[in-house]
């Protein structure tokens, strides 16, 4: 799910003998460390399973409600009849909230510890301060709209800024890293009826049970939609030279585009 | 080629479905997910202190109607007698591992002071409701039969059944002696309904719904949950592969 680029790139002056027509031997730098591929392709089983089997026990009760109570004569603010969501979107495919709620709590644990150790690291080896947040100089807004206006128009990064996480990147990553996931687990240990009692807090950071279940799900889908978003981009950005530095590290750097 | 991608698009999604069912049938593969189940238990009760109680809330808090779920009515003519009797002639055996085993009429159980409670009770589903609770502490029936030393388990076996199988639950003696759990035998200032367990059901706040067995007849303490019934530690456990655990 993350793209992360070493601030100094070891260059790789590597002719490529694979494509004919290339005029030029492209440069190939080492994007991804270790850690950050390693997290990645986790969860990306991970959160896949976890949606999944989290949409099984969604058809257990689809209805969502604010506050402390939530059951069959209260008023959902989102409802659904019957089982809403299909068999091939769940895990498993039939019903079953036994076995859903199996996967859903074991791998809930990779979800949490992935990411305790990716933070962890990310702030030991630097990966956080240098390629994720945001530089004074990013975040003004003429910058974000011109980033806004490439991503729009599919102009994607080229030479060394394709090394970097651009603005819009950092922004959905690290809102990813520090909000949506974090949510997730917090939402998540909040419906335990145990952490409720050795964590009393949980119920009052999201205002009882059934609110933080309500954003459990939300968090859910906006994990989704960056999900759906993140792989388009992968898709229109170059899926094997992208997919290939996920899973080497290495990327082979487009050739600096003539500024317009 | 749309045809083509469509094809492999299917066929990846069907395998990669195709192999979570096929993982999920796998024993092997369950057991590893079981394992991550013991890890859950083990670290709540780490970062639990033993009485950490579940939340009490107030009266404005409760759900306007407490819905009932599982059994609505036992059958048999054994229990509808019951119902006619309007309960008189319950009586809730103790037994098991117990030094002096009991059977305690119902009336003198609503006769001893008791404990109220206004907790939430949490379906496995997902739904939630607020409700006010009336009833003893199971920790004082069991240190009143003497609960053996060799007890390590507090089953609850239930006037009413699923098919032919009766229902049974059973939880540790950390929850047997929480401060919370308790027989109830009261309900939002009445006594218990018969949807919602007349005329005794368990509360064990800190967890999940289906653990809080209702239409309680006899409590038994027991060493080991192997020889009940299917052996898993409840109706849900046996029949539907439930976690026995339910604090998440």
């Amino acid at each position: 799910m993350i793209v992360s680029p070493m601030d100094q790139p070891t260059v790789f002056d590597e002719p490529l003998e694979a494509e004919p027509p290339a005029p030029l031997p492209r440069r190939v730098a080492y994007r991804h460390r270790l850690p950050t591929r390693l997290w990645h392709w986790v969860n990306a089983l991970t959160v896949f399973v976890m949606l999944m089997s989290g949409l099984m026990i969604f058809n257990a009760h689809p209805h969502l409600y604010w506050g402390k109570f939530g059951a069959n004569f209260d008023h959902p603010w989102l409802t659904f009849s019957g089982r809403p969501i299909p068999g091939w979107a769940t895990i498993p495919s039939n019903y079953n909230l036994a076995a859903a709620r199996r996967w859903h709590l074991a791998f809930a644990w990779l979800l949490s510890i992935g990411l305790i150790l990716f933070l962890v690291t990310s702030l030991i080896n630097r990966h956080a301060q240098r390629d994720l947040a945001p530089t004074r100089e990013e975040v003004r807004p003429s910058h974000v709209w011109r980033d806004i206006r490439e991503h729009a128009r599919l102009r994607f990064p080229t030479g060394d800024a394709a090394l970097r996480y651009n603005i819009l990147q950092k922004f959905s990553y690290v809102a990813v890293i520090s909000i949506l996931l974090p949510l997730m687990i917090f939402t998540g240990l909040a419906m335990s009826p145990a952490m409720n009692a050795a964590w009393p807090w949980l119920l009052d950071i999201f205002g009882g049970r059934q609110s933080a279940r309500s954003i459990h799900f939300i968090c859910a889908m906006l994990l989704l939609a960056f999900i759906v978003v993140h792989l388009v981009m992968v898709f229109l950005a170059g899926p094997i030279n992208e997919i290939g530095s996920m899973i080497t590290g290495r990327f082979r750097v487009p050739p600096q585009r003539e500024e317009a | 080629m749309i045809d083509r991608r469509r094809f492999i698009a299917t066929g990846a999604s069907g395998l990669l479905l195709g192999g979570c069912d096929r993982l999920n049938d796998s024993p092997g593969f369950r057991g590893v997910l079981r394992s991550a189940e013991k890890l859950t238990m083990a670290s709540q009760r780490l970062i639990s202190p033993r009485d950490a109680l579940a939340r009490e809330y107030g009266e404005s808090d409760m759900s306007p109607i407490f819905r009932s779920n599982g059994t609505r009515m036992p059958g048999g003519d054994e229990y509808a007698r019951h119902v006619a009797e309007q309960f008189a002639n319950w009586r809730l055996i103790v037994d098991g591992l117990v030094a002096r085993p009991l059977s305690i009429p119902l009336k003198t159980l609503r006769s001893i002071p008791h404990r109220v409670q206004i907790t939430r009770h949490d379906c496995v589903e997902g739904w939630s409701a607020i409700g006010k609770w009336h009833g003893l502490e199971l920790s004082r029936i069991l240190n009143h039969a003497g609960l053996s030393t060799r007890a390590k388990y507090i089953v609850f076996h239930c006037a009413d059944r699923f098919g032919d199988k009766p229902y049974y639950e059973s939880i540790d003696l950390i929850d047997a002696f929480h401060p919370q759990t308790i027989i109830a035998w009261g309900m939002n200032g009445h006594l218990l309904p018969v949807p919602n367990g007349a005329p005794l059901r368990l509360r064990v706040e800190r967890q999940l719904g289906y653990k809080q067995a209702k239409y309680i007849q006899r409590i038994q303490a027991v060493d080991n949950l192997a020889s009940v019934y299917a052996g898993k530690g409840g109706y849900w456990e046996d029949n539907a592969d439930y976690e026995w655990y339910a604090g998440i």
